[in-house]
């Protein structure tokens, strides 16, 4: 199925131009048609922060306000005389706030943000109405504000009210969606996903997941600033209740209704929202109680129909056996797409036969010496509170060797690999990797030096497919920790798609490449899970029980695995599995109460008899005699 | 003007709005903290309470009655509501728990709207506790003093329940770990729906405690949420006496800065949450790590 470029687009184009010609015959009011632009509009902007990245704002008011009193400021206020000049100043002013605000409210994330945004709105709305209200008119607004014209040499167009403003509200929509299109579909939008998905990993993986939600934030601050100011242009007047939480919820309900993380979702929710509104009040007669029943609609929405109306409709158009991938539902194709790589589609769908897993990942840096130590920690000691996780390990590891790691529950050594790949900051000791000194960087900027570690549990990004998973990571290493190519494209990322495929094929995945997640046997998982770690092709890879709940079938398989991947790469690997790590590994490290018990070649550890003490539960005092 | 007895009348406003909003917080932060859901509806609930206890007292003309009829309806309510909805949510995103109670609150204060009219009511003080007092330098309200007391003998119930009950310790175990308190074999789903209960109740008793202070609203509520989103934020999600003590940080900067300009209240509250988010960003009596 091949992706048709720019479908959506043209789509949209069609939609918006048909409009005028279609809807007055189904008696709907210019007015509301415009108002359901606005709202869509700084809809945009919210669903690349909530539907997209994960975020939910319930403060996006103040931004939408801040653009709006800016635009309404200038051309009522200052004698500003371009229209146009001033909603892109109100549009930069309100990303400019939204920057601002993003790095107080993104210092916590969950439930906390939401929270905080709500708080950080309110502040606006009182500053709104006492301290600035000598510029924003105070609880009167700013009344007067102009409409735009177009000066065409020969005439000037002049965009008034009604339908005739109508095609100014639809072309800005349109570069909004076209925008939005871009970044959904760029590296920065698949990070976005990432990031709702499963944060920890998209750090882990090397990503800067703080810079990435600050972008995100400040997109959807753009957005919120241009439908501010286009609703002044639109009502001739700038109302303060722009600031209120009413503006926000609203904002929140319509996404939630038209479906989140499809863009067009905040427009089919704003048309639910509005005419539902003139239908309950002026032809049910229900006065203020319509907005009851929208309440209890909402509840029942979110009770059962999750992913909202376009959701829905996608969930029904897959129950009725049609196709999404016919994509007539412009809405549908927006969220679907976002993440392919469109014109590799057609190279990915039949890769070219290939001979069975060859270890070629590229691994970055100097071509890796046989010799010298790598990894070398020492001291390390970790305390939660009274417990005493690591007790002072001291741990080296050469490069180009594969090193086992053993040792009873709660011997410290998922806690040692949280430490080395700085996960965890120690409570003291130092970790030095390639001759410098990692203790107490991010993990972010120690995957980026080359060093990362699969997880013990699977920390994958679950509504992905396996290719969206490994995409992830490996951009991580193509483009570093922060990149602003919002508007460019997956397919033009040199390397990406190659990489990718090998990856797929390592962990033998290729034929599962379009399954989310989700959708995934255990030992499907766990191989991505290690996938996911080679992906950004480090030079020192951890792997924290990568054979845990295999069957004996997966074991030999993942075995085989671990064993084509070693060359060229230096690993750590911890697991129970002692057949196994015997077989792979030259020298082993067995801990014991958060320490470094012995080490040595599998022979040696064998027959050990501290090892088989500790194994056994022999008294400590012989131990630690 | 700033002179001496305003200033300690404002000392004494803060006092009073800091106690209820600890009381809102604290169920607020409970609930949370043991159930994991934010409750958007806290607000509408607390306006809720604040009519519950009107319709009482307009029946019966006794305010002891119509606080007792308040609290009591909540805590029904708050059991319902958790047992029909809320219980759905549990496995659900953080994102949907706040989109429907959210839409929860919308329909608590639209069926408000729909059967009380957006016209202010209000509830007088009991007969008892009418006119002033003289506190040596200034005269002040004798209710507005009693409610301090009301709400610090509020407070001192909920501390008991949390920290001197079989429940309460189930309820603090519960916010450090409920899928621990599960697989000991105590029926966390019931704690879950008698902490929702108890949430809902104290903001149900400060709605009805409120309500001869302030004129009651269909959407007064909304205010009192976000002021007690900061005060958790000051104090801790999950940490009672956080609540308690950020309780009383807002209402004492909220009404400090009223006496110099009402205007800038909200920024200065909202100044000292950014602060406590720079400087211990887990809330002043917060645990790290708990989010």
């Amino acid at each position: 199925m091949r992706q048709r470029p720019l479908l959506v687009e043209t789509l949209t184009a069609i939609a918006l131009i048909a409009i005028p010609f279609v809807l007055p015959y189904l008696g709907s009011a210019p007015n509301t048609v415009n108002r359901i632009l606005v709202w869509g509009l700084f809809g945009i902007g919210f669903d690349i922060l909530f539907g997209y990245t994960g975020l939910l704002s319930f403060g996006q008011s103040a931004l939408y306000g801040t653009g709006g009193f800016v635009a309404a400021y200038l051309l009522t206020q200052a004698g500003f005389p371009y229209v146009v000049l001033a909603l892109i100043i109100g549009t930069i002013a309100a990303a400019a706030v939204g920057y601002l605000v993003g790095l107080i409210a993104l210092r916590r994330t969950g439930i906390y943000f939401a929270m905080i945004t709500v708080a950080i709105a309110e502040v606006f709305y009182f500053v709104e109405f006492n301290p600035l209200s000598e510029w924003t008119g105070g609880e009167n607004g700013l009344p007067g504000v102009p409409t735009p014209s177009l000066y065409l040499g020969f005439t000037t167009v002049h965009f008034t009210t009604g339908w005739t403003l109508y095609p100014f509200l639809a072309f800005c929509y349109f570069i909004g969606i076209v925008l939005a299109l871009r970044i959904v579909r760029s590296p920065v939008g698949a990070i976005f996903r990432s990031i709702r998905e499963n944060p920890l990993r998209a750090a882990a993986v090397g990503h800067d997941i703080h810079g990435y939600k600050l972008t995100a934030f400040v997109i959807a601050a753009a957005y919120a600033g241009l439908a501010g100011g286009l609703l002044g242009v639109m009502q001739a007047f700038m109302p303060p209740e722009a600031f209120t939480f009413d503006t926000s919820g609203q904002l929140v309900m319509q996404t939630a209704i038209g479906g989140r993380g499809t863009l067009f979702g905040p427009l089919v929710g704003a048309a639910v929202w509005l005419f539902l509104q003139d239908f309950l009040q002026a032809t049910l007669g229900l006065g203020a109680a319509w907005k009851l029943v929208l309440g209890l609609v909402f509840v029942l929405l979110v009770c059962f129909l999750r992913q909202g109306i376009i959701g829905g409709i996608r969930d029904l158009l897959g129950f009725v056996g049609v196709k999404i991938a016919d994509r007539t539902e412009p809405a549908t194709t927006a969220s679907d797409s976002a993440l392919c790589i469109d014109e590799e589609e057609d190279a990915l769908q039949t890769p070219p036969p290939r001979p069975p897993a060859v270890a070629r990942m590229p691994t970055r840096g100097p071509a890796p010496v046989s010799s010298g130590v790598i990894l070398q920690a020492t001291g390390l000691i970790k305390r939660y509170g009274g417990i005493i996780a690591n007790a002072g390990v001291d741990f080296t590891v050469n490069r180009g060797e594969l090193r086992g790691i053993i040792g009873p529950n709660g011997a410290g050594k998922t806690t040692l690999f949280k430490m080395l790949t700085c996960e965890v900051p120690p409570t003291s000791g130092k970790i030095v990797f390639e001759g410098r000194d990692i203790t107490g960087m991010s993990v972010t900027d120690v995957c980026q030096l080359g060093l990362t570690k699969s997880y013990q549990v699977n920390q994958l990004f679950n509504r992905l497919t396996v290719r969206e998973n490994l995409t992830i990571a490996v951009l991580a290493e193509l483009r570093g920790k922060f990149k602003l190519d919002a508007l460019g494209s997956l397919a033009k990322i040199p390397g990406l798609e190659e990489q990718v495929r090998h990856t797929l094929e390592l962990v033998n995945l290729g034929d599962r490449r379009d399954t989310p997640v989700s959708q995934l046997a255990y030992g499907e998982k766990r191989r991505l899970e290690v996938g996911l770690a080679l992906a950004s092709s480090p030079t020192l890879l951890l792997l924290d029980e990568p054979l845990a709940g295999m069957s004996p079938t997966e074991r030999i398989a993942t075995v085989k695995l671990l064993k084509s991947i070693r060359q060229h790469r230096t690993m750590i690997v911890i697991d129970h599995d002692m057949d196994s790590l015997f077989e792979l590994a030259e020298r082993i490290t067995v801990m014991h109460e958060g320490r470094v018990l012995v080490e040595g070649a599998p022979d040696e550890i064998k027959g050990n008899a501290k090892v088989q003490e500790a194994y056994l539960g022999g008294v400590y005092g012989v131990i630690e005699a | 003007m700033i002179s001496w007895p305003n200033f300690l009348s404002q000392l004494f406003n803060g006092l009073a709005q800091g106690a209820l909003l600890a009381l809102i917080s604290s169920g607020l932060t409970i609930i949370y903290g043991t159930l994991g859901v934010l409750n958007l509806a806290h607000g509408a609930m607390f306006m809720l309470g604040g009519y519950a206890g009107y319709v009482a007292f307009e029946a019966t003309g006794s305010f002891v009655v119509a606080v007792i009829a308040g609290t009591l309806f909540m805590l029904v309510v708050g059991v319902l509501i958790e047992r029909l909805i809320i219980r759905h949510f549990y496995s659900r995103p953080h994102e949907d728990q706040l989109l429907v109670t959210f839409g929860l609150a919308i329909c608590f204060v639209e069926i408000v709207r729909f059967f009380f009219s957006s016209l202010s009511k209000s509830v007088p003080p009991p007969p008892l506790l009418t006119g002033i007092t003289s506190l040596g330098v200034m005269f002040y309200p004798t209710y507005r003093l009693a409610v301090v007391g009301i709400v610090a003998v509020a407070l001192l119930a909920l501390y008991v329940v949390l920290y001197r009950t079989r429940l309460g310790m189930i309820v603090r175990a519960g916010i450090e770990d409920s899928v621990m308190v599960d697989s000991l074999g105590i029926n966390v789903y019931r704690v879950f729906m008698v902490v929702f209960g108890i949430g809902a109740m104290a903001a149900g008793f400060a709605g009805i405690v409120n309500a001869p202070v302030v004129s009651l609203t269909p959407d007064m509520g909304e205010a009192i949420l976000v002021q007690t989103f900061v005060v958790v934020v000051i104090g801790g999600v999950g940490s009672f006496p956080g609540a308690v003590l950020g309780g009383l940080i807002a209402g004492e900067i909220i009404s400090l800065t009223s006496m110099v300009n009402p205007g800038y209240a909200y920024v200065m509250l909202f100044a000292a949450m950014t602060l406590v988010l720079l400087l211990r960003p887990q809330g002043l009596l917060g645990t790290r790590g708990r989010e």
